[in-house]
Formats: structure tokens, C-alpha cells, sequence
């Protein structure tokens, strides 16, 4: 497939004798949005992680626009200044207010003038709906407005692709809404998003497709209708059992 | 015994300067050495094993051995070891002192700055690897200023002991308050009154500098 920003083969990763993603195969087009989701421990995160490198694949191809960038002679820094990431516990800088946070990247390492980046830097918190936020700490900000504030930071370095690792799960309920608004006007605008998600109803209604992880492997992928309708998989139908 | 002060009234002033020689001293020895210390603390973190390795082995040699033989070592052995142009480097006793101490509280602050970078929340390094932000940056820009924040008042207490440890320079003759208080006492045959007086000296210092430590903690705290 031509646009398939993300081509994954085969992926296998161990820490140590632990292994925690057996052979994983499956590719990302461009503006496509994919959820990922299972149990505890199944390997979502380590998944989302070898995809920039902050961990490296123990085996396997992940061609980024087609460059294998498990490869280690590949430009790392390059890669993950064009594949964004947002935590789940947010990960602001603290010593930083709101706006330097979102332009410190662009102005430090991709050489956009001062000007022209606080610029760009409050349109995105326009955009995420804290402009008037920009020259507070993050230690001020609710939950919910620190994860805008790491999407907008996330944004600031116009990236390919964001990877969302449970972008949710540390927010009060009454937060969690701001939030996925938030990931749904990207989604629409063309993003490409992988997103780690315990939030079913935002899963099937955003992503395009569903990937489901147990025990490391990737034991079912679907459309978010076929998923949540009829899951193949045994463990699927189990976890979606509980979770709805 | 018998304290008469009004003995050394005529010297106090001449103790009291060394003050200046003392905090001239201490400040470029805490300068120097807090930027030795951060070069050291980086390599002890540094994936690179060599670096970890000399950083351990410098910090254990530099806490293991007695200061005042550092400073002899250095102010006697550096004019043999270094020639320069023929002739053997000069070296003052100031500058001897500033270098050892350097050496010296460089290995103390290096695993100060350590445990301080080391207890910085994980996500940082995490947030700025994920936007790609080079080594060098990361640590100055993001990891450095958080771990130097949670580490001042440590960092003071470092600055104290130095100051205190200063004294220890006399011995080479840098005219530092003790020094002079010493000299005062070898001209005048008595030692209680200028010992004493230079102690309060010292003791001045070091209380100014743990008020401002904790205005410092307050101010930091209030920032959260
Ligand atoms: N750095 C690490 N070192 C050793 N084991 C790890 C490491 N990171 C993850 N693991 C292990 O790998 C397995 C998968 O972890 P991972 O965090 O990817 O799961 P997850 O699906 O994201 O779980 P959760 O829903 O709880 O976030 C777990 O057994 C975990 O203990
Ligand atoms: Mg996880």
C-alpha cells in the first residue's frame, strides 16, 4: 500500500527473558485513526512505544514512510520529531508556562523564529481552547487542561502521526470529555492517530479501525462495527464482556 | 583563664578583610566546582560505561582521601609536574586552593547533581525524547533545571562546608581569615582572642547562608 505511513512486520519485543509483543504485522494509513485496545499487561503501550523508539523493537520491520527505523542505524531524533506522542500522565514541563511548553520544540530544534512559532503556539492553544492560559504554569492547569496544553505541545512540531497512550485514564470523569472533543476535531481534520484507549464508545465512534492485543499478540483486527458487534476472538468477546 | 579582647582591638580589622580572601575563595571554588560536579554528574548518568566508570572511580579517590593532602598535593606537586616554556608552572596558594577545592567539591556536588537528575520524574526524559529533542538540550533545557530545583538546599548545605572547609587553605598561606587571625596570635603570643573572633567570623557566614537557604526553600516551595 502506498500511503501506509506505518508498515509493521513481524514485531517482537522481550524485556530481558519477558516476552511482551509476539509477531506483530499491521499497517497505518495516512489520516487513518486506529485504537488499540485489551487487558492490562497485553502490550498496548510497549506496542505504541516501539513505534518512535522509546522502546527498540528486540525483532522485527517498522518502516516509518518507508525507512525501517528499527534499523539502529536510523536517524531516531529525526523520527520522533515527526511522530508526536501524548502520555497518559501528560508530562508538561513544569519549569516552562503553557506557551513555552507548546513552542520551546520548534524554536529549539526545528529552527522556527521566535515569532513566527508563539504564533503558531497560540493558534494550536486557540485551537485546544487555552489561550488564556498561555503564560501560566502547568502546576495551575486541571488534568484535563494539561493533557490540551501536551496535545497542543504534540502539535506544535507538525507531526505525521500522534501516538496517544492512554490519554484519558488519568482524568477525573468530568474531564475526559474536553479531552476526546478535543482528539475527534483531529481525527476529522486527518490526523493519523494510533490510540490506546479504554474509552470503547470513542473508539468505535473515531477510530477507523480496532486493533485488539492480548498476551502480545495482535488477536483480532477489525472495524470498530465488526468489533464491537460481532468479535471473533474468544478473549475479544470476554473483554468486551466487561468493559461494556 | 583571663579573655581580653581589648588586646586585638587594633587587629580586628586586619582579621575582619580576611573575609574578602574567604569568600573570594569560596565562591569561585563553588562556581568551578559546581560546573566540574554537572560535567561529572553527566557522565555518572551517561549510557556511555567509560564515563560512569571514571566518574565512580574520580568520585571515590576525591572522598576518599584527607582534603588537606589534596591541597598539599596539588599547591607542591603542580609546579613539578607542569612546565611550562622550561620553567615550572607558579602557582599561588589561592589558586591552588580554588583548584583543589574545585576537584574536591566537584565530586561531592557531582553526586548531589546525581541523585537530583535522577529524581526527576521519568516521563520528562520520555516527553522530550518523544519530540526529539537532542542529548545536550534535553539535559540543559529540561532534565538539569528540575534537578537542580529539587537539590538547592543540598547544594547550600555544599556551599557551607566549603566555606567552612576553606580554612583548611591557611595552611598553605592564603591570607584568609584564619590565617590571619593565626598570624595575629604568633605576633601578639595569644591565640584565644583572634581564634575566637575569626570562629565568629565564620560562624556569621555560615548563619547567613542557611538564612538564605531557607528564604530560598520558602520562595521554591511557593512557586511549587
Ligand atoms: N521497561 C519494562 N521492563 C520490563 N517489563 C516491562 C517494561 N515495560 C513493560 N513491561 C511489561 O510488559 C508487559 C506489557 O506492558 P505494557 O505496559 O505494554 O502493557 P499495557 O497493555 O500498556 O498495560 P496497561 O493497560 O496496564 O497500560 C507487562 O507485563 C509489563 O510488566
Ligand atoms: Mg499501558
Amino acid at each position: 500500500m502506498v500511503d501506509a505511513i506505518f508498515k509493521i512486520e513481524n514485531l517482537c519485543k522481550s524485556f530481558g527473558k519477558l516476552k511482551v509483543l509476539h509477531d506483530i504485522s499491521t499497517d497505518i494509513a495516512k489520516g487513518e485513526v486506529v485504537a488499540v485496545i485489551g487487558p492490562s499487561g497485553s502490550g498496548k503501550s510497549t506496542f505504541l512505544r516501539c513505534m518512535n523508539l522509546l522502546e527498540v523493537p528486540t525483532e522485527g520491520k517498522i518502516y516509518f514512510k518507508g525507512v525501517n527505523i528499527a534499523d539502529p542505524k536510523s536517524d531516531i531524533l529525526k523520527i520522533r520529531q515527526t511522530v508526536g506522542m501524548v502520555f497518559q500522565h501528560f508530562h508538561l514541563f513544569p519549569h516552562m508556562t503553557v506557551l513555552e511548553n507548546v513552542t520551546y520544540a520548534p524554536i529549539k530544534i526545528k529552527h522556527v523564529p521566535e515569532h513566527t512559532a508563539t504564533q503558531a503556539g497560540l493558534k494550536l492553544l486557540e485551537q485546544v481552547g487555552l489561550l488564556e492560559k498561555q503564560d501560566v504554569y502547568p502546576s495551575k492547569l486541571s488534568g484535563g487542561q494539561k493533557q490540551r496544553v501536551a496535545i497542543a505541545r504534540s502539535l506544535a512540531m507538525e507531526p505525521e502521526v500522534i501516538l496517544f497512550d492512554e490519554p484519558t485514564s488519568a482524568l477525573d470523569p468530568e474531564m475526559v470529555k474536553e479531552v476526546l472533543e478535543v482528539m475527534k476535531s483531529l481525527a476529522t481534520s486527518g490526523m493519523t492517530m494510533a490510540i490506546v484507549t479504554h474509552e470503547m464508545a470513542f473508539a468505535r465512534e473515531v477510530a477507523h479501525r480496532i486493533l485488539f492485543l492480548d498476551a502480545g499478540r495482535l488477536a483480532e483486527e477489525a472495524s470498530p462495527e465488526e468489533f464491537f458487534t460481532h468479535p471473533q476472538h474468544a478473549r475479544a468477546q470476554q473483554f468486551l464482556e466487561k468493559m461494556l | 583563664m583571663n579573655l581580653d579582647f581589648s588586646r586585638i582591638y587594633g587587629d580586628i580589622p586586619y582579621i575582619t578583610w580576611g573575609i574578602l580572601t574567604t569568600l573570594q575563595f569560596t565562591l569561585l571554588s563553588v562556581l568551578f566546582g559546581f560546573m566540574w560536579g554537572t560535567v561529572l554528574a553527566l557522565f555518572k548518568t551517561s549510557p556511555f560505561k567509560p564515563l560512569n566508570w571514571f566518574g565512580q572511580v574520580y568520585t571515590s579517590i576525591f572522598r576518599g582521601t584527607p582534603l588537606l593532602l589534596q591541597i598539599g598535593l596539588v599547591y607542591f606537586a603542580t609546579p613539578q609536574l607542569l612546565v611550562f616554556n622550561g620553567k615550572p608552572l607558579d602557582i599561588t596558594p589561592l589558586q591552588a586552593g580554588v583548584l583543589t577545592f574545585t576537584l574536591n567539591s566537584g565530586a561531592y556536588i557531582s553526586e548531589t547533581i546525581r541523585a537530583g537528575i535522577q529524581a526527576v520524574d521519568k516521563g520528562q526524559m520520555e516527553a522530550a525524547l518523544s519530540l526529539g529533542i537532542p542529548y545536550r538540550l534535553r539535559m540543559v533545557d529540561v532534565i538539569l533545571p528540575q534537578a537542580v530545583k529539587n537539590i538547592l538546599p543540598a547544594l547550600v548545605n555544599e556551599t557551607t562546608t566549603l566555606l567552612l572547609n576553606s580554612a583548611q587553605v591557611s595552611t598553605i598561606g592564603v591570607t584568609d581569615i584564619l590565617r590571619r587571625a593565626s598570624i595575629v596570635g604568633a605576633e601578639k603570643y595569644i591565640y584565644f582572642e583572634p581564634l575566637l573572633f575569626a570562629g565568629l567570623l565564620y560562624y556569621l557566614l555560615a548563619m547567613s547562608l542557611a538564612v538564605g537557604a531557607s528564604f530560598l526553600e520558602r520562595r521554591l516551595q511557593a512557586s511549587g
